[in-house]
């Protein structure tokens, strides 16, 4: 007894990760070595593709067939790694237990929630009906699941994406771990259920006295939630300690990098003598609910409901809000991609009426980039012909090498080297498909440029880099952005005007200075506090 | 942002434009992964080599010379048909294979045969034994030696199977040989298949882009009538059709062609469902490209994988469709060479294996190479190979 109390939970010792594949042998995690003591927090960060998932995964072996380990994780006196099967799946589920990032695809949609949690406690001897089902009211009253009884019958999809990760973390907690690994916990939630989220998780540490190993990118988490932190960079540790002492007196210039990496900067000045490119009165873009055999519109789906907002050349209008307050279904109504009602008029014409054929030589000046680096740009197309897509429709007289050198140009306003046009996307990293992804937004010389969370994808080294180059080509071509994003404080460093939007209503708008120094409204506030200090606010 | 520039402070990295095949990267990758498939690259090289013989097979099988030289003229019967009296005959089209023609010819000049020397609509009349005859090489002397008297070589008495002419793979019921009509029915189903597999793929593609782009009202009314269409009794259709249509290789193909289409739609439409939501054909709507456009630039290419799936069974199964016609004797036209046809004299003709057993080898052997063929091209477009 007394042993346990000298040595830690968990001791990993030089552990090394390498998977082999085609002869080739890969590093994913180089000689890592941490510890953590039981009840305390240990926080790994680091960007993707860092490692920080495989550290993890690997102590617990659940990583492809091809991987191999080396090194030792003590674990309770026990080497994880040199484990055979069957002693592992005892510890798996049962002494250390994990909630992963995303609570849709880790919950098995045809289970009811009182199949997925009991499944567990039966797998390690829990057999009695009865008693199983007062065991998983139970586990479900504890993460705070309203009305516990009346949900065991729900299946996830039935479930918001918060009381989905409340269901993980039920379902992690059913045996009593001793280390619960939770891999981006909070990463696919809203910034309020977030803050709910890690407040559970802080509360269910101190009664199960339980450590968490826990893995994050985002620095703020950690400053609040983490004891301790180990900062990864490329499958190594490059630093390591308390988090009052890392955090400020970082050592390792990549620690300091990360830690002065968060968004910077001032908007743009919000010019009210400037001409006005964007204006919406009343826009609302409804849904109709159609029921019964002659398909009668009951009811709408008010996505956007009576927004009213204007944009000024050379500033930014922010749009923030949760999933599903009807941010983006906005912004493509702006656009006129989608139906919507109630005028719009862009740069002095009224576009709301106008056909799809009226629309393609208005489109040279509005122009959209979109979340995902990823889907956004066509797999099967070189970046020059991805960037030229647009001049080919805009401006067909133009001939291939001048179509190719508009494309040069405009790559290297965006920072990347011309002379990789012809690759394709999958040899570019996020970031510079994002810097891509605006490349062609830019390339026809746009008035109006909708960012739909053009930051959200990327690492935060990253995204200071968008911001900046966003906010650089703002100033240079007299751009108007309406900057949608549920990131604040990058909004904060690039809006001159805030619009709040929840359910698809305008809950406060104005400047942004003002608004973020001095929130009205209650939801606001509850959203800033959220995202600024992690904290809970009540809410209706 | 844009001005002219001059040649001094070019940002564009020049166009590579090398011989006349110009491979994307992403295509030399695809090349190689094909390659890399040993058992699709062979068969591939195997098809093709049998391909162009029976493209060629005019020249390789036929009844009269390729090159014949006759009083000072050299003369083309493959491709030009001469009338007899121009080498003392009476018949409006020559018979090269007549002794007495032959003779004069050899007298006046000389001239080259094919490698084998019947088309597919040639009887041969000195057949050693009652048609249909086995292969040569499978008859003793003493079979052939009637007919080798018969070719009346008067230089020196010859009375055995090397002195008369060769049937390699046997004759069929009507002393055709078969290895002419092999050739030709080769060609035949080859070509019929291609041709049935491209055009239903193009109207299929056509109509599952259509319907998945568009989706609403057109997809729903599209859908009920493919339906409806692909419900109706193909083979009762085609048997009323033929008899009052004269089967031939163009009416057939437009009778398959009216169902075959059908098959490609779904996987179609279901691909252009799932890609038409893509952050990049949102893009491509934002910068005011045309529906055309996206369709063809953007979504297409997403549907060629599943599309290059199911080719192969398309055409083997267009293959496979006009044998068993020409089998069930609603085909081509009496006479046509086709593998359906052989199959079918082999089925009644049991005391001659020869017939039913290289139909059936032809075939297997044309349908697995296809197939093989057709699985490595899907697996060198399969994007989880070609972009790693």
């Amino acid at each position: 007894m007394t042993e346990s109390f000298t040595k830690p939970l968990l001791d990993v010792r030089d552990l090394s990760v390498s998977f082999s594949q085609n002869g080739r042998e890969t590093v994913a995690v180089n000689r890592i070595s941490f510890s953590i003591e039981a009840g305390e927090t240990l926080a790994l960060v680091g960007e993707s593709g860092s490692g920080k998932s495989i550290s993890a995964l690997s102590l617990v072996r659940l990583l492809p067939p091809g991987a191999k380990y080396s090194g030792e994780a003590y674990f309770s006196q026990e080497n994880l790694l040199k484990l055979d099967d069957e002693s592992l799946r005892k510890i798996r589920g049962a002494r250390i237990t994990m909630v992963f990032q995303e609570p849709m695809t880790s919950l098995n949609p045809l289970h009811t929630i009182e199949r997925q949690i009991s499944e567990i406690l039966e797998l390690h001897g829990l057999n009695q009906d009865s008693e199983r089902r007062a065991r998983v009211i139970e586990l479900l009253t504890e993460v705070g699941i309203p009305n516990p009884s009346a949900r065991l019958g729900a299946y996830p999809h039935q479930l918001s994406g918060g009381q989905r990760q409340r269901v993980m973390i039920a379902m992690a907690l059913a045996n009593k771990p001793d280390l619960l690994i939770a891999d981006e916990p909070t990463t696919a939630l809203d910034v309020t259920v977030q803050a709910q989220i890690l407040a559970l998780l802080e509360r269910l540490q101190k009664n199960y006295h339980m450590a968490i190993l826990f893995i994050t990118h985002d620095l703020g988490l950690v400053r609040r939630f983490a004891s301790h932190v180990c900062v990864m960079k490329k499958g190594e540790i490059v630093e390591k300690g308390d988090v009052i002492s890392v955090f400020s007196k970082p050592s390792h210039p990549y620690t300091k990098a990360l830690l002065s990496a968060e968004p910077k900067g001032l908007p743009l000045k919000e010019n009210e003598n400037a001409p006005i490119v964007i204006s919406a009165d009343n826009l609302r873009v409804w849904f109709p609910i159609k029921r019964g055999f002659m398909r009668r519109t009951v009811d709408h789906i008010k996505a956007v409901d009576g927004v009213t907002l204007k944009v000024h050349a050379g500033s930014t209008v922010g749009v923030v809000g949760e999933s599903g307050s009807g941010k983006t279904t906005l912004a493509l109504a702006l656009l006129r991609l989608i139906r919507s009602e109630g005028p719009i008029v862009f740069l002095g014409n009224n576009i709301d009426g106008a056909s799809v054929a009226d629309m393609r030589p208005i489109r040279r000046d509005m122009q959209i980039v979109f979340q995902d680096p990823y889907g956004s740009l066509s797999p099967r197309m070189s970046v020059a012909e991805i960037v030229a897509e647009g001049l080919t429709v805009q401006r067909p007289e133009l001939s291939l090498d001048a179509r190719r050198e508009i494309v040069g140009k405009a790559l290297k306003e965006t920072g990347l080297d011309p002379s990789t046009m012809d690759r394709y996307p999958h040899e570019f990293s996020g970031g510079q498909r994002q810097r891509i992804a605006i490349a062609r937004a830019i390339v026809l010389e746009p008035k109006f440029i909708v960012l739909d969370e053009p930051t959200s994808a990327l690492d935060m080294s990253v995204q200071a880099q968008i911001i900046d180059l966003l906010r650089d080509l703002q100033n240079r071509m007299s751009l108007a952005y309406l900057f949608i994003s549920h990131d604040l404080r990058v909004v904060k460093a690039l809006a001159a005007h805030l619009i709040v939007m929840r359910h698809g209503k305008v809950v406060e708008s104005g400047s942004a200075e003002e608004i973020f120094a001095n929130p009205k409204q209650e939801y606001t506030r509850a959203l800033f506090a959220a995202a600024f200090h992690n904290k809970v606010e009540p809410l209706d | 942002m844009v001005g002219p520039t001059t040649a001094s402070d070019q940002l564009a990295p020049p166009v590579v434009r090398t011989g006349w095949l110009k491979l994307t990267p992403l295509n030399k990758r695809r090349l190689a992964n094909f390659k890399a498939n040993k058992r699709g690259y062979w068969s591939f090289w195997i098809f093709m080599t049998l391909f162009v013989m029976s493209m060629l097979s005019n020249i390789l099988a036929n009844d009269r010379p390729i090159i014949a030289y006759y009083k000072g003229e050299i003369l083309f019967p493959v491709f030009i048909t001469y009338p007899e009296e121009k080498f003392g005959g009476f018949l409006a089209r020559t018979d090269y294979r007549d002794p007495t023609i032959e003779n004069e010819m050899k007298a006046q000049g000389w001239m080259i045969w094919p490698p084998v020397r019947y088309s597919y609509d040639t009887h041969n009349l000195d057949l050693p034994t009652p048609a249909p005859s086995p292969p040569t090489w499978m008859l003793s002397d003493r079979q052939c030696e009637a007919a080798a008297a018969k070719l009346n070589k008067s230089d020196h008495p010859n009375h055995g199977c090397a002195d008369i002419e060769w049937n390699w793979l046997g004759t069929d019921d009507q002393g055709r040989d078969v290895v002419a009509r092999l050739l030709y029915g080769f060609r035949l189903s080859v070509l019929f298949g291609l041709i049935l597999a491209t055009v239903s793929s193009i109207i299929g593609v056509a109509a599952g882009a259509v319907q998945g782009y568009f989706g609403g009202a057109i997809d729903l009314i599209f859908q009920r009538f493919i339906e409806i269409w692909s419900s109706l009794p193909q083979l009762y259709l085609l048997i009323i059709i033929s008899s009052f249509l004269t089967p031939g290789f163009f009416v057939l193909l437009g009778i398959l062609l009216l169902f075959s289409w059908v098959s490609l739609v779904h996987v179609v439409r279901a691909e252009f469902f799932r890609a038409r939501n893509f952050e990049y054909v949102n893009a491509a709507r934002a910068l005011g490209l045309s529906n055309y456009r996206i369709i063809m630039q953007h979504l297409l290419p997403n549907a060629t994988v599943a599309t290059l799936t199911f080719l192969p069974f398309i055409l083997n199964s267009s293959i496979t469709t006009l044998t068993s016609l020409d089998f069930l004797g609603f085909g081509l036209p009496p006479g046509s060479p086709s593998l359906g046809e052989l199959l079918l004299q082999g089925k009644s003709n049991l005391q001659a294996p020869w017939l039913a057993l290289t139909g059936f080898c032809i075939i297997a052997l044309m349908l697995a190479l296809l197939i093989f063929i057709g699985e490595s091209v899907r697996d060198a477009f399969d994007p989880r190979k070609s972009f790693e």
